[in-house]
């Protein structure tokens, strides 16, 4: 047994912490308060290949896998989350939706704009009514003279704004259930396709968030994306890599928190003493070192599994799931150790606890994760 | 154009030292390694040198144990075009002269045009490599350079000496040495990260270098190290606080009281 990471693995991590703490950590705040979307960094990361990580370099991207997905989503998130959001969205589900089920031209047209970051992704299932129920989607595909006809609206859609490509599921037999959903390409500019309210968000404010429209959007035949009818099996495999992504985004947020308490409670002095030097506090150190430890092998393990084309349901979601969960509790517990200056924007751990409640929500809820891992183990 | 960096694989300026139980090394146990940033600025100038003439290969070369192959690696990530490392059981990385008698062995073994050197290695501070390489190559050598501009047959180097930039025009062969605000050090991208691998990365040792053990051992220990001490630990500063005619008169006592300065 190896746990060990590649060289070049190794070398990514440092890469990306070190970008993450010279480019990104001195602006966070800035793009929190203005909620405004940082294309100075993304443009950057575009450049270093961060847009196209599991693309083939055939399609311009750089052809790492999942285990480097999810070293970069951890190592990006450790600093900012919003940003580590917005790499896991554009890649893990808009890229790899087109790059594992579109047709070669599809992936010609589409990917090496996408994998050079000239054009962001959004991938768009949930709905108003649609959350953890996601097969009870309501967007509607119809096809008329040779021309896909989009309705219905997608709401918390990652990069709504900022994308530029959006893979759009919809409904193309309303008589098969889940088995009667489809996925579409669609482009901005599109007659009919358009952005509705950005939301006002708790956390991961420089990520963008907002709602999609399609109002009768006729779209080519040729964009149906993957065979019609597998559009919500297609997205349940792309969401086991998602999930991952999400694992991978907690454990950078617990991480990013534990060596702010590690670092404030050897500095911090009460009664005399550094905070660090009472049990009350080392034994919550102590928890959040072993809970993030045993969140980034489920993470890691996951990833392997995916790399290794294995089944990894089950061990995605208990990733999510555990790592998620982990990762609120370890933010909460970082305030309370920060204590009065853990509750103002002048330290950094406030913005990781608004932060990491997504993390329970996308991609999932921690109530689907376990019902999703029930039902592998009654299997 | 031949272009030769010679690099230093060093202990993480962040990380934590310790002295070794001999007392006179560093306890390198629990210590992430990294390029000498010194070394970052001299990849990058180098790097850059080959694009603007639109011509040209970036060589690295390492003297060092095993592990400064990772460091050779992260060179060749950010884009150099192959690497030569330099490792032998006789050899000590950080003894200058030796390294340096070795460097030129093997830079004159390849050819150069070129060589550009950190102007210092971080950890031992010797600022001693680079113009004794140039030395032992007769070749002109300008340190502690923050602007170069090279053409193919010619060099025009900047360095800041006190209160002005002193410009230095040389013909090539030279050596420079770089230092900090020479250019900003790119990140290694990932298509770089996953092609390092394929590029050639060369082992050589003393042997390779036409070097006998008693001349390896009759360069060594012109330069010994008796002993490492860690710094003392700095004393505890004053935080003042308050409206100035509060704190003037606390920095006053502290300044009377605590450090006799007044």
């Amino acid at each position: 047994m190896d746990f060990s990471f590649t060289e070049e693995q190794e070398m990514t991590r440092q890469m990306v912490r070190e970008f993450a703490e010279r480019e990104i950590a001195p602006v966070v705040m800035e793009y929190d308060e203005s909620q405004q979307f940082p294309w100075e960094i993304i443009r950057k990361l575009a450049e270093l290949g961060l847009l196209g990580i599991l693309i083939s370099p055939d399609y311009g991207g750089s052809g790492m896998g999942y285990i480097d997905l999810a070293i970069i989503i951890e190592e990006l998130s450790r600093v900012d989350p919003s940003i580590g959001l917005t790499v896991a969205a554009h890649n893990s589900l808009c890229c790899n939706h087109i790059y594992l089920y579109g047709t070669e031209k599809q992936k010609k047209n589409y990917l090496p704009l996408l994998a050079s970051g000239k054009k962001l992704g959004a991938w768009a299932l949930t709905e108003a009514e649609a959350g953890s129920d996601a097969s009870a989607i309501r967007a509607t595909a119809i096809l008329r003279d040779g021309q896909w006809v989009l309705n219905g609206s997608k709401l918390f859609i990652t990069n709504a704004n900022v994308g530029e490509v959006a893979v759009v599921l919809a409904v193309t037999d309303k008589s098969k259930g889940a088995k009667g959903i489809s996925a579409f390409i669609l482009e901005k500019g599109m007659a009919g396709f358009r952005v509705g309210k950005k939301e006002n968000k708790l956390g991961v404010r420089a990520s963008d968030t907002a709602e999609l429209i399609m109002e009768d959007c006729s779209i080519p035949q040729e964009n149906l994306l993957g065979k019609e009818g597998e559009g919500f099996i297609n997205a349940l495999a792309l969401l086991d890599g998602g999930r991952v992504g999400i694992a991978a985004f907690s454990v950078g947020i617990a991480q990013g928190v534990m060596e702010l308490c590690l670092k404030y409670s050897k500095e911090r002095v009460q009664f005399g003493k550094p905070i660090a030097k009472f049990q009350a506090i080392q034994w919550i150190l102590a928890d959040m070192a072993t809970q993030i430890d045993a969140a980034r092998l489920l993470t890691y393990r996951a990833a392997y599994l995916r790399q290794q084309e294995q089944r990894s349901t089950k061990e995605a979601s208990m990733a999510k799931l555990y790592a998620s969960e982990m990762a609120v509790r370890a933010t909460e517990k970082a305030v309370q150790i920060f204590g009065g200056y853990g509750f103002t924007k002048d330290y950094p751990v406030e913005k990781f606890y608004r932060d990491v409640k997504i993390a329970t929500i996308g991609e999932g809820t921690s109530e689907i994760q376990h019902l999703v891992i029930a039902r592998q183990i009654l299997e | 154009m031949k272009i030769i960096v010679c690099i230093k694989q060093v202990p993480d300026t962040e990380a934590k030292i310790k002295i070794a139980p001999d007392g006179r090394a560093i306890d390198d146990a629990e210590i992430n390694y990294i390029i000498n940033p010194y070394e970052e600025y001299a990849i990058e100038e180098g790097l850059r040198t080959k694009e603007s003439l639109g011509e040209g290969e970036v060589i690295l070369i390492s003297v060092g144990p095993e592990r400064a192959s990772t460091a050779l690696r992260s060179g060749l990530a950010m884009g150099a075009d192959r690497a030569i490392h330099i490792n032998d059981s006789l050899l000590d990385e950080n003894d200058p002269l030796l390294v340096a008698t070795i460097l030129s062995k093997a830079i004159q073994q390849e050819g150069y045009n070129l060589i550009l050197c950190g102007v210092q290695g971080v950890g031992t501070d010797h600022y001693q490599v680079g113009p004794i390489l140039a030395e032992l190559l007769g070749i002109p050598h300008v340190g502690v350079v923050t602007k170069l501009q090279i053409s193919p047959d010619k060099a025009v180097a900047h360095r800041e000496i006190e209160g002005v930039s002193e410009v230095i025009e040389t013909p090539l062969p030279a050596l420079f040495t770089a230092q900090k605000g020479l250019n900003e050090p790119r990140y290694p991208s990932l298509k770089g990260i996953m092609m390092a691998k394929k590029k050639p990365l060369t082992l050589l040792d003393c042997q390779h270098l036409g070097l006998s053990e008693e001349e390896v051992n009759k360069l060594k220990g012109k330069a010994l190290i008796i002993k490492l001490e860690l710094p003392p630990m700095r004393p505890k500063g004053l935080v003042v606080q308050g409206e100035p005619s509060e704190t003037v008169k606390q920095l006053i006592e502290w300044l009377q009281k605590e450090t006799g300065i007044l």
